[in-house]
């Protein structure tokens, strides 16, 4: 969330701070993330376009059919962790941006946190209820 | 902060960032749709009531261009990232781009939407 502290005659720059992931070893682990998933989503935008076009004005049994399919089920999956993901750090850089008051912040960022966290697990769990057939 | 001429490279990042939060508080529908298909015909009837009607359509259709244009901005940032497109030319063409490029993919779509699925 923020950066160490830098003695007065550091001889780092800050450019080598940040480099090789840092000295905490995540210093740059977000912004290379935001990037990953979001590259992840562009790959994966058409496929899943193409499967809602498929399950518009359709009933349930074929939505079911279809999303529970072992490619779309796994091509689903990759879009909402890599959605789920890049959601949860592009809000945490709005917070850190706008919430100035500590305790907030911390309230903001943890329910940021659990949301992400929650619509991801939810939307996972209802793929994998769809593929298993039960 | 007067001093700053309003230019539209500062209106669209904020607009990516509307367009993010907007996307972020829609998972809930993506969520809610997956949900319903899971649980049987009648919660998925639900939905499909809710994603039929106008207000739904609506909301489909804006989410549809959020997801269009955070996308296509993004694509910006990431040539931004890579260090090419900051003359002033390129900055203006690509944000013209993005914001274009948004609106006629989101109406790409639905033509596409309604052409396939539309009449089912």
């Amino acid at each position: 969330m923020s950066t160490a502290d830098t003695p007065k005659r550091s001889m780092r720059t800050p450019l080598g701070r940040v480099r090789n992931l840092g000295a905490a070893h995540s210093g740059t682990s977000d912004f290379w993330r935001q990037r990953l998933t979001a590259v992840a989503m562009v790959l994966l935008m058409i496929p899943v376009i193409v499967v809602i076009m498929m399950l518009l004005g359709r009933n349930q049994a074929y939505a079911k059919q279809i999303l529970g399919s072992l490619p779309i089920a796994i091509i689903m999956m990759l879009f909402i962790v890599a959605s789920a993901w890049h959601m949860k750090i592009g809000m945490q850089v709005v917070i850190e941006d706008y919430v100035h008051n500590e305790k907030l912040k911390l309230a903001t960022i943890m329910f940021n946190n659990f949301f992400s966290i929650a619509v991801a697990l939810a939307s996972i769990y209802a793929i994998l209820q769809l593929s298993s057939g039960v | 902060m007067q001093i700053y001429r309003w230019t539209l490279t500062m209106a669209l990042s904020i607009v990516h960032r509307a367009t993010g939060i907007a996307l972020y508080v829609g998972t809930l529908l993506l969520a809610w749709w997956l949900i319903a298909a899971a649980s049987g015909p009648a919660a998925y009837a639900h939905v499909q009531a809710f994603t039929g009607s106008i207000i739904g359509r609506l909301i489909m259709f804006g989410y549809t261009w959020a997801l269009m244009h955070h996308m296509l901005s993004g694509i910006r940032h990431f040539v931004w990232d890579l260090g090419y497109g900051f003359k002033a030319n390129e900055r203006e063409a690509l944000t013209w781009g993005a914001l274009i490029g948004g609106i006629a993919l989101t109406v790409l779509i639905w033509i596409i939407a309604y052409a396939t699925g539309g009449g089912r």
